[in-house]
Parts: C-alpha cells; sequence; structure tokens
C-alpha cells in the first residue's frame, strides 16, 4: 500500500510539473533580451539632480570639453537677457529722470551769498589727474559695457550688424585693455582720499538734513559730506567689484569654471550698471546741479563762499593749519593749474 | 520642414571616436577645437557610459539669445548656426550653451578668443552654399547636397542619430521597444525641454 501511494504522489507531481510547465510562457525563448546589459550605469537625470552637471573623461587635450551638459546655462540667459536688461533699464533710465526731475524742480543749486572771488585749493593736480583718468576709463568702459547689454537692442538696428559688430569688437578690445588704468586710477582714489572718507558723527546730521539736497540748509561738512563719501566708497567697492569680476572673465579658467564665469558676470553685470546709475548723479551734481562744484576738479580751487556754505568744516580745518592772511595769499600762490 | 536633431543612444555608444574624427576631417576643424567629443562616464568603473556630444542645435536656442551683436541665426531645418564675420568673440555663447558647443581658436586671454567655432550640423555658414568661403570659414554643408552630418552617417554601431527629431526618435522608440531597455535621448530634455517618452 505505502508503494502504490508513493506511486500515485510521484503520478500527480509528474503531472503537476507537466502542466506547470507547459502553462508557462517561454520567456527566456521569446524576449532573450529582457536583461539590461547597461542598467546599473549612469543615467542623465540622476547624475544632473545630483551635481546639475554631467562630467566623464576624454581623450582630446581640451579637459573643459569633458563637461558634456551643464543646463544652468539657461538660468544665466534668464539673467543677462531679462533681470539684467531691467535692471539696468530701471537704474540708469531711473536716475536720470529722477536728476531730470529735480533739475527741473530745483534748477542749479547756486552759492547763496554769490561769488566771493577769492579762490582756494580743492584739489591739486595729482588728484585731479587720478580723477580724469579714472573718469574718462569709467565713460569708455560704461559706454561699451551697456553696448555689450543694451547695444543689439539701440543700436544694432539704427547702424545694421556689419557696422555694429565692428564697433563691438572694438568697444570689447577698449573695455578690456582700459580696464587696467581704471582699476590704478581706483586704486588711487582708495589710497589719496581715504583719510577724508571715513564716516563720522557730522555725517549723521549731514543725512538728516538731507544734504541741503532738500530744503535749503547747508548741513555742516568736512572736506569731504556724507554724499561725497558714499561716492568715494561707491567708486571703491563697486570698482574692485568690477575690476575683480571683469579680470576673472578676461582670464577664462583661471580658477573659475563656467559656473564661475556666470557667476563673476551677474557680480560685474549687476555692480556695473548700479555704479553707472551712481556714476550719472555724480556728475550731475558735479557739473549742472551745482554752482561753483565743477571749478573743484576743473581748475582745482573753488569759491570761498561755496566752501563756506558746503564744507564749512574744511574751511575751517585749512584756515587753522594755516591762518587767515594764508588764505588771502592762496590764489595767487596757487594760480589755476 | 523637418526639425534637425541629435541622438545618441549611449547604450550603443562604444567610445570608437569615428565621430570626432569623421567631424574633424569633414569640415577641416582647426587644431584645438573639436566641435563633437565623446565623453565616458564613470570611466573604468561600473556603470560606465560614453556619450558623443556637440551642439545639440537647440529649440530657443541660449547662445542665440545672450549673443550681444546677435550673429546667430536658425536654418529652416532648425539648424542653429552663426556668422564669423558678426561674431566679436566675448565668450557669452560659451557661458551660455549647456553643451559647452563653442570653440575659439585662442585661449582668451585679454578677450582675444577669436571667432567662435562650433558644430554646424554639416550645414555651412551664411555664405553661398558650398562655396569656398563657406568651407574655408564653417566647413562642409553636406545638408545642401541632401546629406546628414557625417558623424552620425559614419557611426560604427548607429548610436548617433541625426535626422528629423520625429523620425529619429521614433527609430529610438522602436530600438528601445525592441530590446527592452535605453537610457533615454542624452541632452533632449536639456535642448528641447522634451524626452522620447519610451
Amino acid at each position: 500500500m505505502a508503494a502504490l501511494g508513493i506511486r500515485i504522489r510521484l503520478a500527480v507531481c509528474a503531472t503537476l510539473l507537466f502542466v506547470s510547465v507547459a502553462t508557462l510562457p517561454p520567456a527566456s525563448a521569446q524576449q532573450p533580451s529582457s536583461v539590461n546589459p547597461t542598467a546599473d550605469a549612469v543615467k542623465e537625470q540622476q547624475l544632473l539632480q545630483q551635481l546639475n552637471r554631467i562630467q566623464g573623461l576624454g581623450s582630446i587635450p581640451d579637459v573643459k570639453s569633458y563637461v558634456i551638459e551643464q543646463p544652468q546655462g539657461r538660468e544665466w540667459r534668464q539673467f543677462h537677457e531679462v533681470w539684467l536688461h531691467w535692471i539696468g533699464a530701471v537704474a540708469v533710465l531711473g536716475m536720470l529722470a529722477v536728476l531730470l526731475i529735480f533739475y527741473l524742480t530745483r534748477g542749479m543749486l547756486r552759492i547763496e551769498s554769490g561769488r566771493s572771488g577769492i579762490n582756494i585749493v580743492r584739489f591739486n593736480a595729482f588728484e585731479r589727474f587720478v580723477h580724469w583718468m579714472t573718469a574718462t576709463c569709467f565713460i569708455i568702459l560704461a559706454l561699451s559695457g551697456l553696448n555689450i547689454t543694451f547695444g543689439k537692442e539701440i543700436l544694432l538696428p539704427l547702424i545694421g550688424p556689419s557696422a555694429f559688430s565692428s564697433w563691438s569688437l572694438a568697444a570689447k578690445y577698449a573695455h578690456n585693455f582700459v580696464s587696467f588704468p581704471f582699476t590704478l586710477g581706483v586704486i588711487l582714489i582708495f589710497v589719496m582720499w581715504i583719510a577724508g572718507n571715513i564716516p563720522n558723527k557730522v555725517d549723521v546730521e549731514w543725512l538728516k538734513q538731507g544734504g541741503g539736497i532738500v530744503g535749503n540748509k547747508h548741513p555742516a561738512a568736512y572736506r569731504f559730506n556724507a554724499g561725497q563719501k558714499m561716492i568715494y566708497w561707491i567708486v571703491v567697492i563697486g570698482g574692485a567689484a568690477v575690476a575683480i569680476t571683469g579680470y576673472l572673465l578676461m582670464f577664462p579658467f583661471y580658477g573659475t569654471t563656467i559656473a564661475g564665469m556666470q557667476l563673476a558676470q551677474v557680480v560685474h553685470g549687476v555692480v556695473a550698471v548700479l555704479f553707472v546709475a551712481a556714476m550719472l548723479a555724480h556728475i550731475y551734481i558735479g557739473t549742472i546741479g551745482m554752482e561753483g562744484a565743477f571749478e573743484a576738479m576743473g581748475a582745482g580751487t573753488v569759491d570761498l563762499n561755496w566752501a563756506k556754505e558746503h564744507h564749512r568744516l574744511w574751511l575751517e580745518e585749512q584756515n587753522l593749519g594755516t591762518g587767515p592772511s594764508e588764505l588771502q595769499r592762496r590764489p595767487s600762490a596757487t594760480p589755476a593749474e | 520642414m523637418a526639425r534637425m536633431k541629435f541622438l545618441c543612444d549611449a547604450d550603443r555608444c562604444i567610445e570608437c571616436n569615428a565621430c570626432v574624427t569623421a567631424c574633424k576631417n569633414e569640415n577641416e576643424v582647426p587644431w584645438g577645437i573639436n566641435r563633437r567629443r565623446v565623453v565616458t562616464l564613470n570611466d573604468g568603473k561600473p556603470g560606465e557610459r560614453s556619450v558623443s556630444m556637440a551642439c545639440m542645435h537647440c529649440t530657443d536656442a541660449p547662445c542665440a539669445a545672450v549673443c550681444p551683436v546677435n550673429c546667430f541665426y536658425t536654418t529652416a531645418d532648425g539648424v542653429v548656426l552663426h556668422s564669423k564675420d558678426l561674431c566679436i568673440g566675448c565668450g557669452y555663447c560659451f557661458y551660455a550653451c549647456p553643451f559647452g558647443a563653442p570653440q575659439y581658436p585662442r585661449l582668451g586671454n585679454f578677450g582675444s578668443r577669436g571667432k567662435m567655432d562650433k558644430c554646424t550640423y554639416c550645414t555651412g555658414g551664411p555664405e553661398a552654399d558650398n562655396s569656398p568661403a563657406e568651407y574655408e570659414k564653417y566647413g562642409a554643408n553636406r545638408l545642401a547636397q541632401g546629406k546628414l552630418p557625417l558623424c552620425a552617417e559614419m557611426c560604427s554601431t548607429k548610436s548617433l542619430l541625426a535626422g528629423d527629431g520625429e523620425i529619429i526618435a521614433q527609430i529610438y522608440k522602436d530600438r528601445v521597444a525592441k530590446r527592452g531597455y535605453g537610457s533615454g535621448a542624452w541632452g533632449w530634455q536639456t535642448a528641447y525641454r522634451e524626452t522620447i517618452a519610451t
């Protein structure tokens, strides 16, 4: 009985096995390639999620080419083509509009007590040389820089692609090479005028009174008032920022990657357009905005009454140092250089 | 008109560099410039994969958008080309390109990069089709002769596909369906804002 039982069980098992084999799909026969030989290989989305960049190894000397995908170029493009245009347009046109409105409402700020006819030295020849060297460079840099961002929208339709390219190529080289004397100028300005540009209590009061720009007061100031100090620090800090980022862009791949250069360009562009806006205000107040201001950097001397009204404490310092009689002799001692 | 695209089937690329050689020879590409290159990811490690990459001729190309002199243009076939006569070598296209396609003949210090060079999809430049001036500046214009880019034509494993985007996407889909796997079209999401559903 036991033997019969074993035989029956064997028969049942064999039948079940046969049935199961017969009904199973012959997987290996129909889909021989269902094994993915590259299943464990790197995947594009996974790599992009990890580093936002795909880099490998190549067989050509140009190691930069080993990066095959870096989609953040799309974001930099968004910055360069949209945000920078808005920031630049609002900063530059906004500043021009503010200055125009100010000029139309206030006109040129006059020397209230009129000219005294006595001139005193405000900036010596070296200071004026440094100022105008930096200023000339700045204007070239600003125009060629604005051309790179706005030229294709403003100038290109006017003069056509061929002329615009020739001009832009020249402007690019001017931008690159004029940067050197500009940087030198910023360094000299920093060293030359740092002593007079440390913020102090007088500046707080000057700012509280709106610098006399709003209203007709003449708050006291030493050689440089709080507004001039702001211009100074904008030139020094802004100048340093555009110089450093500019040189990073001028020497590609020296300590930077593409991402680094994108960042450098963002900083360079934003600081530069704000710098231009600030300098427009500086140019305004130094020329048509205020009587007697331009000659400080032009001839190097200012009228005594101008100094009394705008830089009373500085004038007192000058008088203490030289004595009143000295002051009277000064104009003849230092002819307009 | 067709919308020309490249598609690298990375599961097939064997890193033979025939595409690179074909490109250099067909277009007389100068020393130091590689319009196409093969890059191996995880080289020598498990999970190694090679991808052939060049200009992808992006939809709404970033290089063209950021160019300060608007020297780029897109042909009726969707190929992104540029004019070396207008290029000022500023390097902006290189910052913007997601694929590192723009190349410059010189190092670029002091902004002296020279005129940008990149893959033309074997479509030359703005000069008259197949003129000597076009060949000298941009290389071959095979598309005007009814031929596809030589890199894809030469590909020994037909990993690199060139042609109308819809057709090469269909070829790739059929391959994936038949062999049962595929790593996707490398760079398509970045270049064309679309992937191939497989």
